[in-house]
């Protein structure tokens, strides 16, 4: 491994220098009641600015982004992130703002927001959004907050539960739980759909919302979703969408137009802007004009003299993060969304939805695949078969296909099939990198019936092998133990 | 423009290989009612070049920071960035990747994540801290639920000193019914010492203190520490990153819990975000702590790596157990502060929070030099409240002189003060509040 920063750290080697101080130059103590200050300086590391750089580029190398090559991480939709948009992001004009600038001073930014919230109403179907939220999960529990204040504004005081699918993301149930509501499983049926007399029997006057993801996490469309609408909505429930799998109808269906109240997008997933290697992300929410009041303050809106923030929104949930969200992505997100364009939108959400029934097609001979047909942006696999015929787990297919140069798909998940390997190509991918990805993974197969130990053992190429996880959290070593010891 | 490669042929050649004859039989399985059945109205699509002018004309519609000397602070800081910085964070192994779920092709950012964790504890004087959360104030949410749980009690205490922003993303958290706030008053810009005290008793689960506060103003801790563990209630220290290379750490003080607005550690001020929440807490709360984590461990052939760990506690696993909902961390964020506290490194750190303290002190005694005192005449750090008769106006009139002014109070302005300001600009600023206040 690559030692810490902390052991490559020289006493008083620090490289940082401010200019020279023309102000009288006071001791804090002559100031501060020395009871109030530090004794000694936090022990962060010293080193020069080359051996800093040197450092974080080694790192840079041991890790592996959609720039390295194909990532499939179902769920995850690891497009391809447009360069312009990172330049954009920087521009001072955007990256140099003061979020509590006067109004004035910053209508290029307040515009931007503005526009976003317009191309999102009209990707969504819906009548208003906020950019607040600074992440998917961020966005559920936004949404869940408006759903509940709703619910109370209209003294329905008794609506605890959250209906959740049991294929549903993980942090579905955790939102709910989060919120105190109560939280009700639904079954999926033999198609891997709803299960509309579930559903159905689990609905009463105490159900606030059903969360859904359509498509769901097997990549299927939920055909019956107006039956599901109505059976939710006459009982007096809302629709909320999770909008971790926009990217499989984007352009072509509307969450609005298919009966739900409440969304979410992920602007890091269907729109393009990087992961960062775990964040940030942006999580607009969007609802139906008889919601509009209840979002987090301030929306942006537009008068004569020019763009404004509206504070004054009294039924507003309030505030689920400081300032007005996670600007710099959403910078990156209206760039791409005004790239593509209303065709470009739908043509990557078709390509992407044929980069995923291509890879299904042609996985299907060798790898089981329980929900076989027509999918959308992505499809699960399952490595049942050879768990029961050689023995190797999903886990070892997972960890053998980084030897082949490529980045797992998400595993054991979703819940409902086991061995799960769930598979987004997204568009950005080509048919000649699909191709590879196909052979690798029939490569693995045959390597699976004929050498089994070969993926017991994998990985064989990366720098490090399997880790011992358990050891990890039985006895945590979160921060560098060093100091002290040297 | 589009991004996908694929070319006219190729999708002909691919819908035929699976047995479709176009793209819509793609969506075969969608009704045509619930179809759009036309393009989605967002234009026609801009290339690079068109896409480029337009968001500079939007860029060029504010008034940025680089043109403009800023005293704004209130929770978000114009302090310098070292040019390293930025280079470094374009490496697109690390801004393209996501999550390092698979440990064997991601030791970079898991050990990335593990020396921010080690950083932020050297920070705070805490013994955990996780990978980071959405911000400062999401993060105060986060924590509050977290003392609520780990005390099994449900009254959070909130200061009138805390920034209002805060309190307000609290109170939101708050509509799913596990806390109850309670407002401590401010005295004298500080913590109303009898009030609280009063009201803190056994059904306390935690009393929040902001170090500095909203205002500025250096708090009391220790009579804090000593009557909340009294209540066996936690305490959480909300703190200003950069004041801790001056200031007694949160864990010196024994604060339980500590979050806070990262930004300040070289993220730039982007209009509010993204930025990240950091969270430290000492050892007993360790796996109460909501996010990810990182932690050392080794490899089948022993070798030191880095790893997601506890997981146990997060909603993948727990789900309707949950007690957080949180799945992702601000990772680019968290890397950004770590190559800050990198390139600065000890001895910066202690130099630009010992510069920001002495031009505040300097812009003290200027406004004093004109006869404008401070709203709350205290120890601060970095800002103080200037009081003027009509604080909207002195913006107004700093933002036709081309100087981004301070942060609106009831008859005064909260001023900050970074190492980026100079001596010259402070005079000017001075002087201008000065002359119109006269």
């Amino acid at each position: 491994m690559s030692p810490v920063i902390f052991a490559r750290s020289v006493a008083g080697g620090g490289g940082f220098s401010l200019p020279p101080c023309d102000v009288a130059e006071i001791e804090p103590a002559a100031e501060i009641d020395p009871e109030f200050l530090r004794a000694e300086a936090p022990l962060l590391p010293e080193l020069s600015e080359v051996e800093a750089v040197r450092h974080y580029v080694e790192l840079s190398r041991r890790a592996y982004g959609v720039d390295n090559g194909f990532y499939p991480l179902g769920s995850c939709t690891m497009k391809y992130n447009p360069k312009i948009n990172e330049w954009a992001a920087r521009l001072p004009g955007f990256a140099s703002l003061h979020p509590y600038q006067a109004e004035e001073s910053v209508q290029g930014a307040l515009e931007l927001l503005y526009r976003t919230e317009k191309l999102c109403r009209e990707i969504g179907g819906m009548d208003r959004f906020t950019l607040q939220p600074a992440a998917g999960a961020h966005g559920e529990l936004t949404g869940l907050m408006i759903i509940k204040a709703y619910h109370r504004h209209r003294q329905d005081l008794a609506r605890s539960k959250i209906l959740v699918p049991d294929s549903a993301h993980g942090t579905n149930p955790a939102t709910a739980h989060v919120l105190g509501f109560e939280v009700v499983e639904v079954k999926s049926n033999e198609e891997g759909l709803v299960d509309l007399q579930d559903l159905k029997a689990c609905m009463n006057s105490e159900v606030a919302a059903l969360m859904l993801t359509n498509p769901n996490t097997l990549g299927l469309f939920e055909k019956e979703i107006e039956e599901i609408a109505a059976v939710v909505h006459a009982g007096g429930g809302l629709l909320y969408y999770d909008g971790a799998n926009l990217n499989g109808i984007v352009g072509v269906a509307r969450p609005g137009d298919m009966g739900f109240d409440v969304v979410h997008f992920n602007l890091h997933k269907t729109f393009g802007t990087p992961h960062g290697g775990g964040g940030p992300g942006s999580g607009p929410v969007g609802v139906k004009e008889f919601l509009s009041d209840f979002l987090p303050r301030p929306l942006v809106e537009k008068k004569e003299e020019g763009y404004y923030l509206d504070y004054d929104r009294p039924l507003s949930i309030g505030k689920v993060r400081s300032f007005y969200g996670n600007f710099g992505v959403i910078v990156k997100a209206y760039a791409y969304m005004m790239a593509l364009g209303g065709p470009g939108l739908r043509e990557a959400c078709e390509l992407a939805v044929l980069n995923a029934n291509y890879l299904r097609h042609h996985l299907q001979e060798d790898y089981h695949i329980p929900f076989n047909r027509l999918c959308k942006h992505e499809f699960v696999a399952s490595g049942q078969k050879q768990l029961a015929e050689n023995g190797v787990s999903t886990l070892d297919i997972a960890k053998r296909l980084m030897d082949y140069g490529f980045h797992p798909p998400t595993v054991y998940f979703p819940l409902i099939v086991k061995e799960a390997l769930m598979i987004e190509p997204v568009e950005t991918e080509s048919r000649e990198r699909l191709d590879e990805f196909i052979t690798a993974m029939r490569e693995i197969a045959r390597e699976a019936r004929e050498n089994p130990d070969i993926l017991h053992q994998a990985p064989h190429s990366t720098l490090i092998k399997r880790v011992d996880e358990v050891r990890a959290a039985r006895q945590p070593v979160l921060r560098w133990p060093g100091w002290g010891t040297e | 423009m589009k991004f996908s490669p694929h070319s006219p042929a190729e999708v002909e050649e691919m819908l035929a290989s699976i047995g479709l004859k176009n793209r819509a039989e793609l969506f075969a399985d969608i009704s045509d009612k619930l179809k759009l059945g036309r393009d989605l109205e967002l234009g026609p699509g801009l290339a690079e070049m068109e896409l480029g002018r337009h968001l500079k004309e939007l860029a060029g519609k504010n008034m940025n920071l680089e043109d403009y000397p800023c005293f704004l602070g209130a929770g978000a800081y114009d302090h310098y960035i070292p040019a390293a910085l930025d280079q470094l964070l374009l490496r697109s192994e690390f801004y393209t990747a996501y999550t390092p779920y698979q440990p064997e092709i991601s030791q970079g950012i898991l050990q990335a994540i593990f020396e921010y964790q080690t950083m932020i504890c050297a920070l705070t004087g805490m013994d955990v801290a996780n990978a980071s959360l959405y911000d400062g104030a999401s993060a105060l949410a986060e924590a509050c639920q977290m003392a609520c749980e780990g005390s099994r009690r449900r009254k959070v205490i909130l200061p009138a000193t805390l920034h209002p922003e805060y309190l307000e993303v609290v109170k939101s958290y708050a509509i799913s019914g596990k806390m109850e706030i309670i407002m401590a008053p401010e005295r004298e810009g500080i913590i109303d010492k009898e009030a609280t005290l009063a009201l803190l008793k056994q059904d306390s689960a935690c009393l929040v203190i902001q170090q500095p506060n909203f205002f500025g103003c250096i708090e009391e801790i220790a009579v804090w520490e000593k009557s909340v563990h009294a209540a066996k209630a936690l305490l959480i220290m909300v703190v200003n990153p950069i004041s801790l290379g001056l200031l007694k750490s949160p864990g010196e003080w024994g604060a339980d819990i500590v979050v806070g607005e990262g930004q300040p550690l070289g993220n730039p001020l982007s209009f509010g975000g993204p930025y990240l929440g950091f969270m430290a807490c000492s050892k007993k709360y360790m796996r109460k702590m909501p996010g990810r984590l990182v932690g050392q461990s080794v490899d089948s052939n022993g070798e030191t790596c880095y790893v997601l760990t506890l997981q146990a506690r997060e909603q993948h696993i727990r789900r309707e157990q949950a007690s957080s909902n949180i799945c992702s961390n601000q990772a680019l964020n968290a890397l950004a502060a770590s190559i800050y506290l990198s390139l600065v490194g000890r001895q910066g750190l202690v130099d630009i929070a010992t510069r920001c303290h002495q031009l505040a002190v300097y812009a003290r005694r200027k406004m004093e030099s004109y006869g404008l005192p401070l709203k709350y005449p205290r120890v601060f750090f970095n800002e103080f409240a200037v009081e003027v008769d009509d604080p909207a106006r002195i913006n107004q009139l700093l933002l036709e002189q081309g100087i981004i002014g301070g942060y609106e109070l009831p008859g005064a302005l909260l001023l900050a003060f970074t190492e980026k300001r100079t001596r010259a600009e402070i005079d000017r600023l001075a002087a201008l509040i000065g002359g119109e206040c006269r």
